[in-house]
């Protein structure tokens, strides 16, 4: 992490035994790693477990003094593939990502490292990027799971509860030979709370000591007649083991009275919203105390059919609550029941939605016809569930739906990447639309207004290689672009390996900002600043050039709107063979700012010549057509109405957020837009030669204005 | 609260705006009350510009027993709404979480448009008084000002003022003084945050209402009595001559075209006006309060002081605006500030700067056209604060004193012409027709595509006129089309209306 310090969140991970952590569940996640004793953790940083790796990564003194290994992958697949340290050695492991974006790219590991099994406790942390907020396509890691026989943790979201399962997965992994994941929502991975602490664990065999006894056992690696052999020990050890230990741990809970006409099974993540319909509907209180049977499943997979069949057994009906589709525990809970004749109803799928977020709303709906279908005696004791749709159909909440605006994430500030995407649709004025693939990362927003650029995204990295049948004569070349993060991620084989070795004839845009930024200012191979721990500074151009890229170009400064233009012109229509590659390179201005603007605080304090720059507009100037935010998109530059009669629209101004980054001028310029930007530079502690220059130039200047307006009609009233 | 005495409370910000702290905050202060608090949110990309929501549950401990909270609002259960923005509160209205029997709503009135807003060629701005209508149906109880404009006045950021206005809503049971010892353990913002911690207090308490920031009252004014200038003092008789309605438009029009050009300009604006004026008068314009010579005021000033790099460059130089400068970069006494000023004179501006003769000649010479561009067509950066920047820019200023002669002023005046000719014919028809076109003109504004365009959309909106001309409700149509040219680049709804005109 370059510009931003987790110092105080590192504090939190000392904390020993009987002190209580307070903060985010992912924070609390990282502290139980540590007090179970791993040896190692690595990951691939994305929303929503960003935190933990990020905070990892400035816990230098923490790790070296526990002996900890840490290091930021690659890729998933990579921190996939890193988890095969605990397949011969009893070491435990930890690794994170993003889902199921991220298990997509480690599935190839995850398969190997499942089907041989593991010695020592590895456990993957799997932020599921599922519902309100999600930023990736919605699917269940549940299936990775289930195809790869890896053990399924999805606890209750409160701090107690994860760090229990984080010190219990390991012991489950262990006793069954198995790779766990620990499934965090995104709100449970954000949410706030306490938990007390134990005393962190140095790992109880070490990283070196492996590595000087190493032990080879070739019945652990994947290759025939080994691997059939796994197949049967999953089926008949290693599953029975894990089954064994959950029942025998009570990793699932049973709440509420023993005995019911009807009970609910409810996924460990989704129990606060369970208990919360129920409360709504007077079947539970505020602290737990619910009068329908709960059967809380803090282990998705593998299912315990024992717990299940005496749940179930004297029930007229169960609940399945399970988010998302398909209906994975719905299918084999009737198949266990329909084995032993068990003629319990199973409800799940039948008055709950297949697909989106189970909200309280949503869920009060499904438990309520759940319960009227089976159990009708429970309801009409409660108060009314709360309801809003009286509200939402009175005709002057209706009439906000027409003016409350969309507010999509969008660039910010200063970001180096608007210059980019303005100078594209320039150039899309100029020679008209061309087919563009985006990729993964903040450049994505294109697609966004007031960009709107981009038509499809495949995967992180994969921006170039989506763009691959493109590839035949024709009018028009295909533009693909990538960030520096796919870049490292997937990018370099994947996209630019493949164009050239294809003989692609399109052209390839790197976004190049110095970080991972849309994951929150990581570094990558890439990035400019010295990390001690890193080798940084690898150059995106010397790779390219590295796999037989011969086309590239590199532009260092992007606010050069003009240049960019030209750029981008000239890949679109030169004549050389090969995929065409420009590197667009400046520092993301969000981590620039973080870095720079206490500098430059201090620095004024100090008396230190300082110059700051800042862009405005001219109010007389500005006609109020807005042409200049069609092609920028900054938060800093908005519309304000005027108090000029003869004027009706608003006009452009840019408030003191904004940080001098150039785009406003530079389009003005390059679009031949109005005039009415100007740029002020603020020398602050001008020096003894500033004063005199300016002194100079203002009397001569003063002295010919006078001379000009005399000559002039002015009215008083006129300029203010 | 609920039964349970639980109260939930959902933020809405933008990402940037500090919901964050304000979430901790609130839990920081719950926890140290010795309840039982829990906050969430899911931030995703939101991180960067668009909304988020963050959602704080509290409840007492029941013994050692503590409350399973909930990760996300229900609504038609929310306690406190805390809105960090009007379009926010609007939208926290929409989702259900204000309901009149339970929320307290706190909502900063300022606002902060969204780009779908910003990037209309005309005034896309949503209407306030749609969300104030809404929120003061919707809600229990309503606290809303400028919270942001205060934070900002005390130095600090816009949580510390919400915190305010939540201490003093009384939604949560605990005390002021617990709130600002919550400021204080945070450790971020220090005394600033207080400061505006109590002054959102204040106001919460003395006056919680406050109707949003409204436009800005349009500035009339007056042309001056008595200025001793002769010509100047002819110039205001004769304004006074016209329909008093029409006085004070025609007097800021004046004002702008004696600053855009000469008091000679202003005598031809007159002319043209009186002309319009006495037909206005004869088609009973006393009962319409003028109305037509108003919109003639308003639009013809416009259209004559057509937008140009000479009265561009006048204005860059003016010592009023450096004064202005100062002012917006928040400048201190000594430092010293300079502007660079980014222009994109383009070849086909500087033939219409030419006397008419020799820019019709240029321009029906297309390779010469070719090889100026070559040297003209480039973005350049002059400094009005260096004497040979001045020096540029006060020549090209100069030059517009001359503009009368130039092929550009040709074409505006006969465009002006075939305007006035057919607002008049429309005028003819009916009355409101006639100031719907005059009205048009506001779609002409800008320098080079900007200005192509604006052409573009005036002509394809008047070209329904003869349409329009054989309907009683002819005036709202224009109006429609001209508001639909407005609201989008290229004039995908000004489509829209056409086709829907045509098939009338």
């Amino acid at each position: 992490m370059a510009e931003r310090s987790f110092a105080r969140e590192v504090e939190d991970l000392k904390l020993g035994a009987g002190d209580v952590f307070r903060g985010e569940g992912i924070l609390a996640i990282t502290k139980a790693l540590l007090q179970s004793g791993v040896a190692y953790v690595a990951g691939y940083q994305g929303s929503p477990i960003s935190h933990l790796m990020d905070v990892l990564a400035d816990a230098k003194d923490v790790l070296s003094e526990l002996g900890v290994h840490f290091e930021t992958s690659a890729s998933e697949a990579t921190a996939a593939a890193t988890l095969s340290a605990s397949v011969m050695y009893p070491l435990r492991g930890a690794v994170t990502w993003k889902s199921t974006a991220g298990t997509n790219v480690a599935a190839d590991a995850l398969s190997n490292l499942a089907s041989g099994g593991v010695t020592g406790g590895a456990m993957i942390i799997i932020g599921e990027d599922y519902g309100e907020g999600s930023s990736i396509m919605q699917e269940r890691t549940h299936a990775y799971a289930l195809k790869s026989q890896i053990w399924l943790l999805d606890p209750r979201p409160n701090l107690p509860t994860l760090v229990r399962m984080v010190e219990q997965g390991f012991e489950l992994s262990e006793a069954s030979n198995t790779p766990v994941m620990l499934e965090v929502r995104i709100r449970t991975c954000h949410v706030h709370g306490q938990f007390v602490c134990k005393d962190n664990r140095r790992p109880e065999f070490t990283l070196r000591a492996a590595l000087e006894n190493p032990v080879r056992d070739v019945n652990r690696i994947v290759l025939p007649p080994a691997s059939f052999l796994h197949e049967k020990e999953k089926i008949e050890k290693r599953m029975p083991a894990a089954i064994e230990f959950v029942k025998s741990r009570k990793l699932n809970e049973l709440m509420g009275p023993a005995e019911g006409d009807v009970g609910v099974v409810t996924l460990g993540g989704l129990y606060n919203t369970t208990l919360r319909a129920l409360e709504y509907l007077g079947l539970a209180d505020a602290y737990g105390a619910t009068r329908v049977p709960l059967y809380v499943l803090n282990i998705a997979y593998p299912l315990i059919e024992d717990e299940l069949v005496a749940f179930c057994r004297d029930k007229r009906a169960v609940l399945i609550v399970e988010e998302g589709a398909p209906d994975y525990i719905e299918r084999d809970l009737h198949a266990i029941l329909r084995r032993r004749d068990i003629a319990t109803r199973i409800s799940g799928k039948d008055v709950l939605p297949m697909g989106g977020e189970y909200t309280s709303q949503v869920m009060i709906k499904g438990v309520q016809a759940f319960l009227s279908r089976h159990a009708r005696d429970l309801l009409g004791n409660g108060p009314p569930a709360p309801d809003p749709s009286s509200v939402l159909s009175d005709p002057r909440v209706k009439a906000l739906a027409a003016v409350v605006p969309a507010r999509p994430p969008g660039f910010c500030i200063g970001c180096p990447e608007r210059p980019i995407f303005a100078a594209m649709k320039l150039v899309e004025d100029e020679l008209g639309l061309h087919h563009i693939s985006a990729d993964i990362g903040c450049h994505l927003f294109s697609i966004l207004p007031p960009f709107n650029i981009g038509a499809t995204t495949m995967g992180y990295g994969l921006g170039p290689a989506s763009a691959s049948a493109f590839n035949v004569p024709s009018g028009k070349r295909s533009i693909s672009i990538l960030g520096d993060g796919g870049f490292w991620h997937n990018g370099l084989a994947s996209s630019i390996g493949n164009a050239v070795f294809n003989k692609h004839d399109g052209v390839t845009l790197i976004v190049d900002n110095y970080y991972s930024a849309a994951t929150g200012g990581q570094d990558i191979p890439s990035s400019r600043a010295l990390n001690p721990r890193r080798k940084t500074n690898n150059s995106i151009v010397e790779a390219v050039r590295g796999v037989g890229a011969r086309w590239v170009r590199q532009i260092d400064r992007t606010y050069d709107v003009a240049g960019m233009r030209a750029l981008l012109l000239e890949a679109l229509t030169t004549k050389a063979e090969g995929p065409k590659i420009i590197v667009a390179s400046s520092e993301c201005m969000l981590n620039k700012q973080r870095r720079l603007r206490p500098a430059i605080a201090k620095a004024i304090t100090a008396g230190e010549r300082v110059v700051k720059e800042k862009f405005g507009v001219d109010p007389d100037i500005c006609t109020g057509d807005h042409a200049c935010i069609r092609l920028s998109g900054c938060p800093s530059l908005s519309v304000q109405h005027t108090d000029d009669p003869l004027r009706d629209d608003p006009i452009a101004a840019i408030d003191e957020s904004c940080v001098g980054c150039g785009n406003c001028g530079e389009v003005a310029e390059a679009a031949a837009l109005c005039p009415s930007f100007y740029r002020a530079e603020t020398i602050h502690n001008p020096s003894v030669f500033d004063r005199w220059l300016h002194r100079l130039r203002a009397a001569v200047i003063d002295w010919l204005e006078m001379r000009r307006t005399r000559r002039r009609v002015r009215l008083a009233g006129a300029d203010a | 609260m609920s039964e349970a005495g639980r109260i939930s409370i959902a933020i809405l910000a933008m990402g940037g705006q500090g919901g964050g702290v304000l979430a901790d905050w609130i839990v920081l202060l719950a926890e140290r009350q010795g309840w039982a608090a829990q906050s969430t949110s899911v931030p995703g990309v939101a991180q960067r510009t668009g909304a988020t929501i963050y959602y704080i549950e509290t409840a007492p401990l029941r013994g050692d027993l503590a409350p399973v909270l909930a990760l996300m609002p229900t609504p038609g259960d929310v306690d406190c709404v805390i809105a960090a923005e009007l379009m926010e509160a609007g939208r926290s209205v929409l989702r259900g979480l204000v309901t009149p029997d339970r929320t307290t709503l706190i909502a900063s009135t300022h606002r902060s448009p969204a780009i779908v807003e910003k990037q209309a060629p005309g005034d896309g701005i949503g209407d306030p008084d749609v969300v104030v209508a809404a929120t003061d149906f919707a809600a229990r109880r309503v606290i809303a000002f400028d919270m942001e404009r205060m934070a900002k006045s005390q130095g600090s950021v816009i949580s510390a003022a919400m915190l305010g206005a939540l201490a003093a809503a009384d939604v949560l049971p605990f005390p002021r003084e617990a709130f600002e010892a919550t400021i204080r353990a945070g450790g971020t913002g220090g005394e600033p945050s207080l400061r505006a911690f109590a002054a959102a207090f204040a106001q919460a308490k003395a006056k919680p209402i406050e109707p949003p920031p409204g436009h800005p009252r349009k500035r009339f004014v007056a042309w001056p009595t008595a200025s001793g200038h002769v010509e100047l003092d002819r110039l205001g008789a004769r304004i006074g001559q016209f329909p008093i309605e029409a006085q004070s438009m025609i007097a800021i029009g004046a004002r702008k075209l004696a600053d855009y050009l000469d008091a000679a300009y202003v005598g031809e604006y007159l002319d043209r006006l009186s002309a319009l004026a006495e037909r206005d008068r004869a088609s009973g314009g006393v009962q319409r309060g003028f109305a037509f010579t108003v919109a003639a005021a308003k639009y013809l000033a416009g259209a004559m002081a057509y937008d140009d790099l000479p009265r561009v460059a006048d204005l860059k130089l003016r010592s009023s605006r450096q004064a202005r400068v100062r002012r917006e970069v928040g400048a201190s006494d000594d430092a010293i500030v300079t502007t660079t000023e980014y222009f994109h004179p383009r070849v086909d501006e500087l033939c219409a700067t030419l006397p008419k003769k020799l820019g019709l000649w240029i321009e029906a010479r297309p390779r010469l056209i070719e090889w100026m561009r070559g040297i003209v067509d480039r973005g350049r950066r002059i400094s009005p604060n260096t004497i040979s920047g001045y020096l540029m820019l006060a020549f090209v200023a100069h030059w517009g004193l001359k503009r009368r002669g130039s092929l550009r002023h040709a074409r505006e005046m006969a465009h002006i012409e075939a305007w006035l000719q057919s607002a008049l014919a429309a005028f003819a028809v009916q009355y409101e027709l006639g100031v719907a076109v005059l009205g048009c003109r506001r779609l002409i504004k800008g320098y080079s595509d900007t200005h192509a365009r604006g052409v573009s959309k005036f002509d394809r909106v008047t070209s329904a006129l003869p349409q329009l001309k054989a309907r009683d409700d002819g005036a709202a149509w224009l109006d429609r089309l001209t508001r639909a040219a407005l609201a989008d680049e290229k004039g995908a709804a000004l489509d829209g209306v056409l086709k829907t005109i045509a098939t009338l």
